[in-house]
């Protein structure tokens, strides 16, 4: 537990920079019809997050809306039977909508409400970010259309249909490897269509800059939530942090308000798929190299002639080519250590919270899960590591079932 | 040498013609019908070739552009298979301007340096990289300066005029105004406003500006043209050629031929 690279002169507070760059990361990469835009909710930001008005708003409906603060959940027979470091989970299931993409979606609703714009777009993997975008559509009286690879549409079909029930229209995008990325695009192509009405609600903390700044300032909540909490039940800070990543917006609003603790150590989990080396799988960070998509530059997967290739993983939410610029400097700067945890080790992670805790989790939280669950038996008992439980698993219900061979 | 490019605009402009761009993706439908349909747009009258270099998530692009760079890279194309085109096209064409247009990661990949030192010697004289936009373009910018390749930027009905002074102040070759909110191949083109807001454009700049997305014959091309140094086609093009994917060469080269003769026509019309 000794590896801590950090450079202990960076001030974190100062990035992205004033072009919303990480290091050599971020940035904003995108046709010009949308330069304009990216400027006005930049300026548009950078006024409201420092009004108190705003921020005042932003916490009365974490509070009474979505059920804030959540959690800090000591995993008390968990932590016995894996014989280490004591494991707590946020409970960023609990939530309104049951994930942490509301936290974010809350945020831009907001902005929406701000600019004036009467119609909100968004992209969904896993269908957790579309449906906390319906959700606060509806409570806006604001229309709402979401993109979904069609592949994730018939993996996920459950959230679609609660999208639907929100009153939001979802499109299934049929082209390339019809997953995230892929709904991304499209919800592009809407965006510099419909500019001048539309307010696109990325939900993670990739896109061109301010998107990787806002959502992480939005999703920060969680890490400082976690933080005074830790401090209160425990009296101390914890030992390690773990969150998944797929776009990496949970894991930056857990990591960045102990990002000056030095003494804590940062894991990202990614999406190992069929296992990193086999190729098949959603690992940048792991097994990328650094290029540009979706407006940032940031690690990727991509091959030899630069074109993005498709990625493996069996929970929706995760199955991105790319990640969130901050990560990609965070790991080059040694912050933070980005690993990999293949499907079935997330799956068997996903049955052993169920049975031992009761508490059923994402497939992308089971991720986290079963990083941690390695990681505890190397620590001493008197340790602790708080694992982001990101999302509740019955989105995923089907997908385990059809494993399992069952028919529901 | 003088950029192609630049020599080319001029004279179409001491002579009062206006400048027919057309855009095709390379490897799209089939990898032989490229260097052929060049060459064939060349004779019909084409003054400056677009060639599209495939990426796998095209964002700006229209559902028909989107499907010829989804068949390009079915047909394994890549910036490096370009590169070799172009070099084999001034085998034979030392005159007719090329302009790669795609997406910043092929380019990112092969290292900037590279690209341009490659580019330069293909025979490539301008760059459009619709994911590039100004603030992120400076290194590349002086690895192109420094080879004579133009950068070519973009601008769009949302640019406002401070950004549009800075744009052109960075730009060489042309300046490619897109005509409309959108994606291309786009369906509501307004002429009425394009032509205000190059009537406003030609204050800031006396580079030529070309108008593309959204024009699909004679007709709209004349329209756009009458206040534009030229017209840029696609979309057209690439739907027709991906309609012919189990042709030979000179079919799919010869469609394009029959789209591009009207246009071709109209746009003489203004002549004068
Ligand atoms: C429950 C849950 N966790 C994690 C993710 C991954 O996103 P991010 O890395 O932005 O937190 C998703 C995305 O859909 C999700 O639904």
């Amino acid at each position: 537990m000794s590896e801590v690279k950090q450079s202990a002169a960076v001030d974190y507070s100062q990035f992205p920079d004033a072009r919303g760059h990480f290091g050599q990361y971020g940035g904003r990469f995108v046709s010009e019809t949308l330069m304009p835009a990216l400027d006005e909710l930049e300026q548009m930001y950078n006024r409201l997050k420092d009004d108190p008005d705003f921020q005042q708003e932003f916490d009365r409906d974490l509070a009474h809306y979505v059920g804030r603060p959540s959690p800090l959940y000591y995993a008390e027979r968990w932590s016995e039977r894996l014989g280490g470091a004591r494991i707590y989970l946020k409970r960023e299931d609990l939530n309104h909508t049951g994930a942490h993409k509301v936290n974010n979606t809350i945020g831009q609703a907001l902005l929406a409400k701000y600019s004036g714009k009467t119609r909100i777009i968004a992209e969904t993997g896993a269908g957790q970010h579309g449906v906390a975008s319906a959700t606060v559509a509806a409570r806006l009286g604001l229309k709402c259309e979401v993109y979904m690879g069609a592949e994730d549409v018939k993996r996920q079909s459950l959230n679609v249909y609660r999208m639907k029930l929100l009153g939001a229209t979802v499109h299934a995008v049929e082209s390339g490897s019809k997953t995230l990325k892929d709904a991304m695009n499209e919800a592009m192509r809407d965006w510099v269509t419909n500019v001048d009405d539309t307010f696109y609600i990325i939900g993670t903390v990739a896109g061109p800059h301010p998107y990787p700044q806002l959502v992480r300032d939005f999703q920060c909540v969680i890490g400082r939530e976690a933080r005074e909490q830790c401090l209160q039940q425990t009296g101390r800070l914890p030992d390690a942090l773990v969150a998944c990543v797929g776009g990496g917006s949970n894991a930056i609003g857990l990591f960045h308000p102990f990002l000056t603790d030095e003494s804590v150590q940062i894991y990202g989990v990614e999406a190992g798929g069929y296992g990193v080396e086999t190729g098949k799988h959603a690992a940048p960070l792991n097994d990328g190299i650094p290029g540009v998509l979706h407006g940032n530059r940031t690690y990727l997967m991509e091959d030899e002639d630069g074109q993005i290739i498709e990625t493996h993983s069996v929970s929706a939410g995760l199955d991105y080519p790319g990640v969130g610029p901050e990560h990609a400097w965070l790991k080059d700067i040694g912050r933070a250590n980005y690993v990999a945890i293949n499907d079935d080790e997330a799956m068997e992670a996903f049955r052993t919270l169920t049975r031992v805790e009761g508490i059923m989790p994402a497939l992308e939280s089971s991720h986290a899960l079963a990083y941690a669950a390695k990681l505890a038996p190397t620590m001493d008992k008197d340790q602790i590591i708080i694992v982001n439980l990101s999302g509740r698993g019955d989105k995923d219900i089907l997908t385990v079932a059809a494993i399992d061979g069952i028919e529901v | 040498m003088g950029n192609r490019i630049t020599t080319t605009l001029e004279a179409l402009r001491q002579q009062g013609r206006k400048a027919l761009v057309t855009y095709i993706v390379n490897g799209d439908p089939v990898p032989q019908a490229t260097l052929v349909t060049m060459h064939a747009m060349v004779d019909a009258g084409v003054d400056i070739i677009e060639l599209g270099v495939p990426f796998s998530d095209p964002m700006a692009e229209g559902p028909v552009i989107a499907l010829g760079h989804e068949r390009a890279l079915a047909n394994k194309t890549s910036l490096r298979s370009t590169l070799a085109l172009v070099k084999q096209f001034r085998e034979t064409n030392s005159t007719t301007p090329v302009v790669l247009m795609g997406y910043a990661n092929p380019v990112e990949r092969m290292g900037y340096a590279a690209f341009a030192t490659q580019a330069q010697a293909a025979g490539v004289d301008g760059l459009l990289t619709v994911d590039l936009p100004p603030e992120e373009a400076e290194e590349l910018n002086a690895e192109l300066k420094a080879v004579g390749i133009e950068n070519i930027f973009l601008l769009a009905p949302t640019t406002t005029d401070a950004r549009a002074s800075h744009i052109v102040s960075l730009a060489g070759g042309f300046l490619y105004y897109v005509s409309l909110k959108g994606v291309t191949g786009a369906g509501h083109l307004d002429v009425g406003s394009v032509a205000t807001k190059l009537g406003h454009l030609r204050q800031l700049t006396s580079l030529p500006i070309c108008v593309g997305f959204g024009i699909k014959d004679a007709e709209s091309a004349k329209a756009i043209a009458a206040s534009a140094d030229g017209a840029v086609v696609g979309s057209l093009l690439v739907g027709r050629m991906g309609q012919l994917a189990g042709e030979s060469a000179e079919t799919i080269a010869a469609a394009v031929v029959e789209l591009i003769k009207p246009i071709r026509a109209g746009l003489d019309e203004l002549s004068g």
